[in-house]
C-alpha cells in the first residue's frame, strides 16, 4: 500500500512541474512587463524601471528566473500581494478554511442525497420514481448555479426572511478563530446561539455548492447500479435467497461504489470551480472569492500563486481519492 | 409425487420489437436421487426456465405455467418471501460463468457463511467450522487458508468449486447446475462432473443439468430432455436417446458429435441457425433445418407419445426412419428390408 | 402443440433503429423540440423579437412583465433597469449562447480528437507527453482556469471562447485516446492493416469513425456546458462586455436589482436553464441510442 502511494506521488512530481511552470508563465504571458503591472498605473522613470527589474532578478535570463521560482516556491514562498504587501500563503492559509468547510458541507450533503437516490432509482427503473429523480438531477446538471443562487436568496432571504444573504455568521457575534472552521469555532467560543447562526449563514451557499455535484453523484450511481445489477454475482446472491435489500444494499452497492468514488473525487475540482461563483454571490470569504476579487483588482501574484496552490490543493485530493479507490476495490490492493 | 414438478412452462421477454419467447409450453419432472439432463443449443431456452424456476429472472419477464411445484409446495401460490426461505436453502444453482459469479468485493468465507447464518442461523464459530468443512468436501486444498481470499486470487476451477460449496451449504433437496463446465478448461471440466455426480449420489440430491455437451450427457444424467428454440422437442432416458433418438434435431445433435464420426469423412452439421426472435416459423420451429420437414410441418406440429419420447416432430425417427412420412419412410423401409 | 404466434418482423436498422431509440426516450425529444424552438428564435432574431435588443425606452424604467401588476402588454417579460425589453434580449441573447456553444464545440472537438487520436495511435512518447499536458491542464478548475485565461488574453466574448476550449480540450482528448487505443488492436484495423492501408487512412478512415458514439456524446455534453461556463464568466464580468445580450452578463447587470425587480434576475437564468437542460435532455437520448451497452433488451 505504501509502495503504491508512493509511486503515485512519483508520478505527481512531473504535473506539479508544469503547473508551475503555467503559474510562472501566466504573469509573463500578461501585456506588459511584472514591474510596471506592479506599479500599476503610476508613471515610472525608466532608471527606476530598470533597477527594480535588476533588484527582482528580472533582467536574467528566463530558465535562471524560474529556477529561482521553484526554488522559492519548495521553500514555501509563493509570492506576496502587490497590493497588500501579505504573503500568499499566509492569505491563503487564513481563506482555505472556509473553502473547505463549505466544499466539505456541500459533498457531504451531495453524497447523503445522491447514493440514496440514484440506488432508488435504478431499483425502480423505469417507473415513475425513477423518471421524477432523473429528470430532478438532470435540470440540477444543467443549472447554472450562479443563477440558483440569486433565486434561493430572492425567495428564502428575501422573501420568507430566514436565512442571512452574505458571510459566515452574525456580526453579533465575534471570537478568535481557532481552527478556522466557523461550525467548530463557533461552538468552542461558548457564545449562545453563534451555532446557529453559522448554521443558518451556511445553509444557502451548501445547497447551491452541493447542486451539480448531487446531479452527477445520483446519475452516477444508478448507472453504475444498473450495470452492477445485470452482474453474475448478483445472480448468485439472489440465489441464496436473500432479502433484496441485501441484494441491492449490500452485494450491488458494494461494487457500484467503486466508480461512484471516482465521480465523487472528479467533484474537488468541480466544486472548487463551483465555489468561485458561490463564494462570489453570498461573499463568502473563501478562496474562490480571493481569486476573483484578484484578478479584477489585477493583483497577478495573488493570482498565479493561487493559481498553483489550488492546483497543489486538487493534485493532493485525486491521490487520496486513488488510495480510497484502492482500499475498496480489492483488485486492486495488494 | 415427484420432487420438482413443472406444466408448461412459458417465460417472454418484452423487447422493443414486441414479446420475445424464450420458453414455450415447456414441461418437465425431476425426482429425488435423480440426475435429469436438459440439452439444447444456446438459445434454446435452457436457462430461462430453471432461471424462472428459482425466481431469478428480472421482474418485466412474463412467467406462466399450469404448474410449478418442488417439494410439495406450489412455487406459483408463494409470496416472493417465502419463495426466499426455499431458494439457496433446498434448492440451489450455480453458474456458467463461475469467475463472474463470485462478489469481488467479498471474501470467499465472508460470501459462503452468507447463506450459513441465513438459512441456518449458525454463528460466527459454526460458520467458520461449517465454511472449512464445505470447502475439503468440494475438494480445496488448504481450506482454512482459502477462506479469507478474494475470488480474483483464485483460478475458474476453484471458484466452481466454491460456487459447488455455496450450493450445498445447506444441504439442499434440488440442485440446478447451468452449463457449470463450459467455462473451465478440458481437464477440469471433467474434475467437476464427477464432484457433482459424487455429491449427488452421497446426498441424495436431485440434480438438473443444463448443457449443450453431448459428451456430458452421456456421462452422468439418466435421463435427458431436448430442448430447441423454447421448446422441449424430446424426452427419454440416456441410454435409449443415444441408442434410438426419436426427434431429429437429437439424431442431428448425435451424429455430429467427433465419437460418432466416421473417419475419413467431414463431420456432418446442422445447416442453419436456432431462429430467433425475428425468423421465427410458423409450424414446427425445426423445420427450416430439418432434411424431412413437409409443407404440413410448415403448418403446424404434433407432440407424440410417451413411445416417441413425446417428440414434436409430425414424423418421429425410429431408428433413423421418419415414421409416417409421405416419402422417405417408404422409400427408407424398403431399402432397409 | 401449441403454434407459435409471435410476430416476424425484419429487424430494424442503421438509422431508423437509432431513431427509434431516440424518439423512445420521451425527454430527448423534448429536448430536441425544445433546442429547435431556441434555434429557429435564434435565428430569426430580428425578425421574432418585438423591441431592439439595445433600445432604451427611459419612460419604462424596471416595468414588470405583462402578467405582473402593473406590467404592460408591449413589454411582455418587463424592462431592465435601462428600459430595454427583457424578452428581445433574451431573443438576442439566444444568438450568443448558440454561438459560444457551436464555437466551443468545434475548437474543442477537432483539436482535441486530433491530438487523442496521434496519443492513442502512436502511444510510446508522444502518448505520455501529451497525457502529462492534459493532466496538468486538468489539475485546474475549468472555471479558474478559464477566469485567469481571459484575465490574461483581455475580457470579451472571443477571449472566453477560446479559454473554454482549451479547458474542455482535455476531455476530448482521453475519451478519444481510450477509444482509440480500445479499437487499435482489434481484428479489423490488423486486418485492414496486413492489408496494406496506410496510417492516414487507418487513423481516420478506419478507426476513427468507430469511435465517434462516445465523441458524440461528449460533444454535446461540451455544448451546454460551454454554455454553463460562458455565461459564467459573463456573470463575473470576464464574459461578453455590457451592453451584449448574453445571459450571464445580463444577470450580472441585473444582480443589484434582486431585492426590487425579481424579473431581470429570474427571465436570463431561466433562459440558460432551458437551453442547458434542453441539450442535457438531447445528449441522455443519443447516448441511449448509441450506446449499445446501455440499450434495453
Amino acid at each position: 500500500m505504501l509502495r503504491f502511494i508512493f509511486g503515485r506521488l512519483l508520478v505527481l512530481i512531473p504535473t506539479f512541474i508544469g503547473v508551475s511552470i503555467i503559474a510562472f508563465a501566466f504573469i509573463r504571458m500578461l501585456p506588459g512587463d511584472p514591474v510596471m503591472l506592479m506599479s500599476g498605473e503610476r508613471v515610472m522613470a525608466p532608471e527606476r524601471h530598470a533597477q527594480i527589474m535588476a533588484e527582482l532578478g528580472l533582467d536574467r535570463p528566463m530558465y535562471i528566473q524560474y529556477f529561482d521560482y521553484l526554488v522559492g516556491l519548495l521553500q514555501g514562498d509563493f509570492g506576496k500581494s502587490i497590493i497588500s504587501k501579505r504573503s500568499v500563503l499566509t492569505d491563503f492559509l487564513t481563506l482555505f478554511p472556509a473553502t473547505v468547510e463549505l466544499s466539505f458541507c456541500a459533498i457531504v450533503l451531495a453524497v447523503a442525497l445522491g447514493i440514496p437516490a440514484g440506488v432508488l432509482a435504478a431499483v425502480k427503473r423505469g417507473t415513475w420514481l425513477d423518471q421524477t429523480i432523473m429528470g430532478t438531477a438532470l435540470i440540477g446538471y444543467s443549472m447554472p448555479i450562479f443563477w440558483w443562487g440569486l433565486l434561493l436568496i430572492i425567495f428564502f432571504s428575501g422573501y420568507l426572511g430566514w436565512t442571512p444573504v452574505s458571510g459566515r455568521i452574525s456580526l453579533m457575534y465575534f471570537f478568535k478563530p481557532v481552527t478556522g472552521f466557523m461550525l467548530i469555532d463557533s461552538l468552542l467560543s461558548g457564545q449562545p446561539g453563534a451555532f446557529k447562526s453559522a448554521v443558518t449563514y451556511l445553509i444557502l451557499p451548501t445547497i447551491v455548492l452541493a447542486t451539480i455535484p448531487l446531479a452527477v453523484i445520483a446519475r452516477q450511481t444508478r448507472s453504475a447500479m444498473l450495470e452492477v445489477l445485470g452482474e453474475d454475482y448478483v445472480r448468485t446472491a439472489r440465489s441464496k435467497g436473500l432479502s433484496p435489500f441485501r441484494v441491492v444494499g449490500l452485494h450491488a452497492l458494494r461494487n457500484a461504489m467503486i466508480p461512484v468514488i471516482t465521480t465523487i473525487g472528479l467533484q474537488v475540482g468541480v466544486l472548487l470551480a463551483g465555489a468561485i461563483l458561490t463564494e462570489s454571490i453570498f461573499s463568502w470569504p473563501g478562496i474562490g472569492k480571493w481569486m476573483v476579487d484578484s484578478v479584477f483588482k489585477r493583483d497577478y501574484a495573488v493570482v498565479q500563486g493561487g493559481l498553483l496552490l489550488i492546483a497543489a490543493v486538487i493534485m493532493i485530493v485525486n491521490l487520496v481519492v486513488d488510495v480510497l479507490y484502492g482500499l475498496v476495490n480489492p483488485r486492486i490492493r495488494r | 409425487m415427484p420432487l420438482l414438478e413443472i406444466q408448461n412452462l412459458t417465460v417472454e421477454f418484452p423487447t422493443i420489437s414486441g414479446l420475445f419467447r424464450a420458453v414455450d409450453g415447456v414441461s418437465l419432472t425431476c425426482d429425488t436421487g435423480e440426475i435429469l439432463s436438459i440439452v439444447g443449443e444456446s438459445g434454446s431456452g435452457k436457462s430461462v426456465s430453471m432461471l424462472a424456476l428459482m425466481g431469478l429472472l428480472p421482474s418485466n419477464a412474463r412467467i406462466t405455467a399450469d404448474r410449478m411445484a418442488f417439494d410439495g409446495k406450489d412455487l406459483l401460490s408463494l409470496s416472493a418471501r417465502q419463495r426466499r426461505t426455499v431458494i439457496g436453502k433446498d434448492m440451489a444453482m450455480i453458474f456458467q460463468e463461475p469467475m463472474s459469479s463470485l462478489n469481488p468485493c467479498f471474501t470467499v468465507g465472508y460470501q459462503l457463511g452468507e447463506t450459513l447464518r441465513l438459512h441456518m442461523g449458525l454463528n460466527r464459530a459454526e460458520r467458520r467450522t461449517r465454511s472449512i468443512e464445505l470447502l475439503k468436501f468440494v475438494g480445496i486444498p488448504a481450506p482454512e487458508d482459502r477462506l479469507g481470499n478474494y475470488p480474483h486470487q483464485m483460478s475458474g476451477g476453484m471458484s466452481q468449486r466454491v460456487m459447488i460449496a455455496m450450493a450445498l451449504a445447506c444441504n439442499p433437496k434440488l440442485l440446478i447446475a447451468d452449463e457449470p463446465t463450459t467455462a473451465l478448461d478440458v481437464t477440469i471440466q471433467a474434475q467437476i462432473l464427477e464432484l457433482l455426480v459424487r455429491l449427488q449420489r452421497e446426498n441424495g440430491m436431485a440434480l438438473v443439468l443444463i448443457t449443450h455437451d453431448m459428451g456430458v450427457v452421456a456421462e452422468t444424467a439418466e435421463r435427458v430432455q431436448v430442448q430447441y428454440a423454447g421448446q422441449k422437442v424430446e424426452e427419454q432416458p440416456v441410454s435409449g436417446l443415444f441408442r434410438d433418438p426419436h426427434h431429429p434435431y437429437t439424431a442431428a445433435l448425435l451424429a455430429s458429435l467427433p465419437e460418432r464420426a466416421v473417419i475419413g469423412e467431414r463431420l456432418p452439421s446442422i445447416p442453419g441457425v436456432v431462429p430467433g426472435q425475428h425468423d421465427r416459423p410458423e409450424g414446427c420451429l425445426f423445420s427450416p433445418r430439418c432434411t424431412f420437414a413437409t409443407d404440413l410441418c410448415r403448418r403446424e406440429v404434433h407432440e407424440q407419445g410417451p413411445d416417441f419420447g413425446r417428440a414434436l416432430c409430425n414424423y418421429p425417427l425410429r431408428i433413423g426412419i421418419p415414421m409416417g412420412h409421405p416419402t422417405l419412410s417408404v422409400a427408407l423401409a424398403g431399402e432397409d428390408a | 402443440m401449441a403454434v407459435s404466434e409471435t410476430k416476424t418482423a425484419a429487424p430494424p436498422s442503421g438509422l431508423a433503429e437509432f431513431w427509434f431509440y431516440f424518439s423512445r426516450n420521451r425527454g430527448a425529444v423534448l429536448g430536441l423540440v425544445i433546442f429547435l424552438v431556441i434555434l429557429c428564435l435564434a435565428i430569426a432574431a430580428p425578425v421574432v423579437a418585438p423591441h431592439s435588443p439595445t433600445e432604451q425606452n427611459r419612460a419604462v424604467l424596471l416595468l414588470p412583465p405583462a402578467f405582473a401588476a402593473g406590467g404592460q402588454l408591449t413589454y411582455l417579460l418587463g424592462t431592465d433597469p435601462v428600459g430595454r425589453d427583457i424578452l428581445s434580449r433574451l431573443i438576442y441573447g439566444a444568438r450568443f449562447s448558440l454561438f459560444i456553444g457551436l464555437v466551443v464545440v468545434s475548437l474543442s472537438v477537432v483539436s482535441g480528437v486530433l491530438v487523442g487520436l496521434i496519443a492513442g495511435y502512436f502511444r510510446g512518447r508522444i502518448d505520455t507527453a501529451i497525457m502529462r499536458v492534459m493532466d496538468i491542464v486538468l489539475a485546474f478548475p475549468s472555471l479558474l482556469l478559464a477566469l485567469v485565461l481571459v484575465a490574461v488574453l483581455g475580457p470579451g466574448l472571443l477571449n472566453a471562447m477560446i479559454a473554454i476550449s482549451l479547458v474542455n480540450l482535455p476531455h476530448f482528448v482521453r475519451l478519444t485516446r481510450a477509444s482509440v487505443m480500445t479499437e487499435r488492436t482489434k481484428d479489423y484495423v490488423i486486418g485492414s492493416q496486413v492489408a496494406g492501408a496506410g496510417t492516414m487512412r487507418l487513423m481516420f478512415l478506419t478507426i476513427l469513425p468507430n469511435c465517434l458514439a462516445p465523441l458524440i456524446v461528449q460533444a454535446t455534453l461540451a455544448f451546454s456546458a460551454a454554455i454553463l461556463d460562458a455565461a459564467a464568466l459573463g456573470f463575473l464580468g470576464m464574459g461578453a462586455q455590457p451592453p451584449t445580450p448574453e445571459w450571464g452578463t445580463m444577470l450580472a447587470e441585473a444582480r443589484e436589482f434582486i431585492q426590487r425587480a425579481w424579473w431581470v434576475v429570474t427571465f436570463p437564468g431561466l433562459a440558460i436553464l432551458i437551453t442547458v437542460l434542453a441539450i442535457n435532455l438531447m445528449g441522455d437520448g443519443l447516448r441511449d441510442a448509441l450506446d449499445p451497452k446501455l440499450k434495453r433488451s
